[in-house]
């Protein structure tokens, strides 16, 4: 199960922060900070799993994280999950966020935060993987924003004058 | 009338905008107060553009729940746009906690029943994020409708829910049990993944699910080779085919065993390994293997597969290999053995995670044959290693060398060696285990004392390693100082130069308050040990007597008398110490020296003076029933004083002699024998063991026996066992009294006993009648 999933840049500012397990929210914050740390002191040459920080549960949760450019993924997750299947599902993830955003970076996230936060939960959902098929995600999503947009227009088209 | 409100990326451009984190405050507080203006005056149609900013606001960490209601609202409107913030809201914000959480009941089950797609979606992640009990008990059935649906999309997140439900609610099992056989016979990668979960979910919660879906695994292996044979793409592989085998692999039965080693072999050999997916694929299909009971030559496949795995390039790969490594090593020890060489080689690894998989697997693969090979890795290691991996690795090495350890010199080499490096990372046990190991070894006392001293000589500030070399002076200064040993350079030691070191040690700071004890103990030890006069150690002795740390203090006071006034006994106090039995019953795991000391502070505190007013009450009857009119003088204590205490040296028990043993004492089920042991070498020395039981119901605790002899006789009580003795026939207490007759006047005994027992303190005086002749004669 994933516990977690936390995307922060490279000073530790929170980009979108997803917890799938109670947290209060101080602690979620903490959170947020400790892994930003442990996942600082890690070379960019050495691998990518780590294990989970003590306010997450300690030992038996691992982060598994992918630095791209500017920003970090991490997932934190129990020992059910494949950390090779985990880090695959990160890139998929980041590879759908760049179908869906055209060349997707920092800003996008910034200024999208809950378009970003849809794209995930059609591809984790309640802390298991949902889909991992990049064109059915896209496929929803898009499905989504149609019928957002249409309801936009009906509004506008019932606007007087 | 409020101001237009901000959309939400122009907020974000203002708080980006902030220089300070105290201008971010105020423009955050500032948007919070219109929010909640906003909410206040229920503006329907901005209402989602206010939460999504709330939202935001949130994940920065700032307070976000005053939104919670206003999630309600959005969920019950009928615009997708709300809802989907509003779901979104009710994720972040809302959880079993709040009583809020309820309210969104009505709208789910409205949700869930009318067709949109989307909006079903929405309404079923929700339920599985953040669904209470109560909720998934309310929405089991229409979410066991949506499982059936032709759609897909809903179908597969429907599973998902189902899984969380029944994880709240194991209850549930029984509701969604019956679709999932035929779930199963779905095409849609996505449908068969969730349906698998939900399987193994059920299959965990109740064993009935788990033979029921027994019929199913020829049907999973379908799906299996289906999969492996037709090729897939990446994005299915991992998750679809390796939730198969941890199917397989978690609940098979012994049918299992024939069919999955061909699918099995097939997927290893066919599997694509240049993608990260393919080696996903692999390593799971390794983990079954080991997980159910594989042929051997299965298991071995698994683990050359592992062994390939750590050659790899990617990182990635060898540290989950080394994990994998790490479980295998129990049950198939000899496999993973192969490939210690390169399970060493990772130890060199810059990277702190692999470095770390790596010491564990090495420690698990050491062995009686190939120990010393591996304790020089690991040694060089230790020298080398990041400092959060140097206690592990101390403790790691330590524990592999007791266990196959070829030699006893090799031992102590190892845990010098060791001490010396990461001397302040070891247990503490470890300086106890050494005193014992070098006590055990007596033809390498030389040696020991020799090597210890060179290292103390280079270096005092290693804690561990000062103690036990402090230790091991005193104990063995005499061959220190007389230089001659096999097995190193002679090397000539001078007295003084020896003195010289325990005193540096005694007054560094860096020394422990422990450490300084054992460089005390081990100065006043020398005394009988050199040649020389002892002025100078008569000197520091008399200095610490004023010593601000009471411990030390103490000891000083104590030494001193004895310089003083007990110089007579000054020898035989300080002798060399016989080897404590490690599981004897007056040993404890504690180093011998700080037993020592606790028992030294025993007598000082409270009880000295009234126990010793005691026994002398004790006595004085003696001595009057005996005729004798001296009346020792309080401060001179005959040998039943505070000297007894002091001169607690451990004895290894000897074996029985033909003495009959002697019930002394029996009051509610607690009894108290005597147990008598002449020892034919000694023939003035009488050993009794007291054993005190207790048959009766109740503990008996702070048990507490003295004795006294008649004043010709020299009286000695060791520690007792302990002091307390369970009800119903628990543990006894033994006690150890030794007895020195020379004269071989008669023996008398006087006891007192004081106990808890029944919760009332029981005290008991009396002399032991019939002590048997054959006792004193």
């Amino acid at each position: 199960m994933i516990q977690a999933i936390l995307v922060f840049n490279n000073h530790g500012k929170p980009r979108l922060v997803r917890f799938y397990q109670r947290f209060p929210e101080e602690i979620q914050q903490q959170i947020v900070r400790e892994t930003f740390h442990l996942v600082l002191k890690r070379d960019d040459n050495i691998c990518n799993f780590l294990e989970g920080g003590s306010l997450i549960g300690g030992s038996d949760y691992k982060l598994i994280y992918r630095h791209y450019a500017t920003l970090y993924f991490v997932f934190c997750v129990d020992s059910s999950e494949s950390e090779l299947g985990i880090l695959d599902l990160i890139q998929v993830f980041v590879e759908t966020l760049d179908k869906c955003f055209e060349n997707v970076c920092e800003l996008d996230l910034i200024f999208h935060m809950d378009k970003v936060h849809y794209i995930l939960q059609e591809v984790v959902m309640g802390g298991m993987v949902l889909e991992t098929n990049m064109n059915e995600i896209v496929a929803q999503i898009e499905a989504q924003n149609r019928l957002e947009k249409s309801e936009v227009n009906r509004v506008l088209l019932c606007r007087p004058g | 009338m409020v101001a237009p409100s901000l959309k939400l990326q122009d907020l974000i451009e203002e708080i980006r905008g902030a220089k300070t984190q105290a201008q971010e405050r105020e423009v955050i507080q500032k948007e919070c107060a219109h929010i909640r203006a906003s909410f206040r005056d229920g503006d329907p149609v901005h209402r989602h553009r206010q939460l999504a900013k709330l939202l935001y606001v949130h994940m920065l960490g700032y307070p976000a729940h005053f939104g919670q209601m206003e999630c309600l609202k959005l969920i019950a409107s009928s615009r997708f746009t709300d809802k989907r913030v509003g779901y979104l809201g009710a994720m972040l914000l809302l959880d079993e906690r709040h009583d809020a959480h309820l309210l969104i009941t009505n709208s789910i089950k409205n949700d869930l029943s009318q067709g949109i797609q989307p909006v079903q979606g929405l309404a079923l992640c929700t339920l599985s994020t953040m669904g209470s009990a109560e909720m998934c008990r309310d929405l089991a059935p229409e979410v066991e409708k949506l499982l059936l649906q032709p759609s897909p999309y809903v179908r597969k997140k429907a599973i998902l829910t189902a899984v969380h439900m029944i994880r709240k609610v194991p209850e549930l099992s029984s509701v969604f049990l019956p679709p999932c056989v035929h779930l199963l016979h779905e095409r849609h990668h996505g449908i068969l993944l969730g349906t698998i979960t939900l399987i193994m979910e059920l299959c965990e919660r109740s064993p009935a699910a788990l033979r029921h879906f027994r019929k199913v695994v020829p049907q999973l292996v379908h799906i299996l080779r289906t999969l492996v044979t037709t090729g897939y793409s990446t994005e299915h592989s991992i998750s679809g085919v390796s939730d198969p085998f941890l199917q397989v692999g978690g609940h098979s039965s012994k049918t299992m065993t024939n069919i999955s080693p061909l699918s099995s072999t097939q997927v290893a050999t066919n599997t694509d390994t240049s993608r990260n997916a393919g080696n996903a694929v692999l390593f799971e299909t390794v983990l079954t293997i080991m997980d159910i009971h594989s042929a051997a030559g299965l298991r071995v496949l698994a683990v050359n597969i592992l062994g390939r795995f750590l050659l790899n390039s990617d990182r990635n790969i060898r540290y989950v290999a080394l994990t994998s490594l790490l479980r295998l090593v129990q049950s198939d020890h000899s496999a993973v053995q192969r490939h210690r060489p390169t399970v060493v080689d990772c130890l060199q690894e810059t990277d702190a995670s692999l470095s770390r998989r790596a010491l564990e697997l090495s420690l698990a693969l050491v062995n009686s044959s190939n120990v010393r090979a591996m304790m020089q890795e690991l040694q060089a290691f230790l020298e080398s290693c990041p400092p959060d991996l140097r206690a592990d690795c101390a403790s790691g090495i330590l524990l592999a060398a007791e266990r196959f350890a070829p030699t006893k010199r090799w031992h102590i080499d190892t845990i010098l060696h060791v001490l010396t490096t990461a001397g302040t990372h070891v247990r503490d046990d470890a300086v106890a285990n050494l005193t014992q190991l070098i006590g055990g070894a007596q033809e390498l006392h030389a040696y020991s004392v020799h090597r210890l001293y060179n290292a103390l000589a280079e270096d005092i500030s290693q804690q561990p390693l000062v103690q036990v070399a402090a230790w091991c002076i005193g104990e063995y200064g005499d061959l220190l100082l007389e230089g001659n040993c096999e097995e190193i350079e002679p090397l000539q030691v001078d007295e003084e130069e020896v003195l010289a070191l325990l005193e540096k040690v005694l007054q560094s700071h860096m020394s422990l308050p422990a450490t300084r004890g054992y460089a005390l103990t081990a100065l006043m030890k020398l005394s009988t040990r050199l040649q020389g006069d002892n002025n100078r150690i008569r000197q520091v002795v008399s200095i610490y007597r004023s010593c601000l740390d009471v411990e030390l203090q103490q000891r000083a006071v104590e030494y001193d008398t004895l310089f003083r006034k007990y110089d007579h006994m000054r020898a035989a106090i300080l002798e060399k110490m016989p080897l404590v039995e490690r599981d004897g019953p007056q040993a404890d795991e504690e180093a011998k020296e700080s037993k020592e000391a606790a028992q030294l502070s025993e007598a000082a505190p409270a009880p000295t003076e009234p126990q010793a007013s005691q026994l002398l009450d004790l006595l004085d009857l003696l001595d009057g029933a005996s005729g004798d009119a001296q009346h020792p003088p309080p401060l001179d204590p005959s040998p039943g004083g505070a000297l007894v205490y002091l001169l607690d040296l451990p004895c290894a028990p000897l074996p029985p002699a033909p003495i009959p043993d002697l019930k002394v004492f029996e009051r509610e089920g607690v009894q108290l024998n005597l147990s008598f042991i002449r020892p034919p070498e000694n023939p003035a020395l009488l050993l009794i063991t007291i054993t005190a039981t207790n048959s009766s119901e109740g503990d008996v605790t702070n048990f507490i026996c003295q004795a006294a002899v008649p004043k010709s006789l020299q009286l000695q009580l060791q520690a007792p066992s302990g002091n307390t003795v369970p009800a119903r026939g628990g543990l006894p207490i033994t006690q150890l009294f030794r007895i020195l007759n020379p004269n071989k006047a008669p023996l008398r005994l006087k006891l007192r006993l004081t106990y808890n027992h029944f919760h009332q303190s029981v005290q008991e005086i009396f002399e032991v009648n019939n002590l048997p002749v054959e006792s004193w004669q």
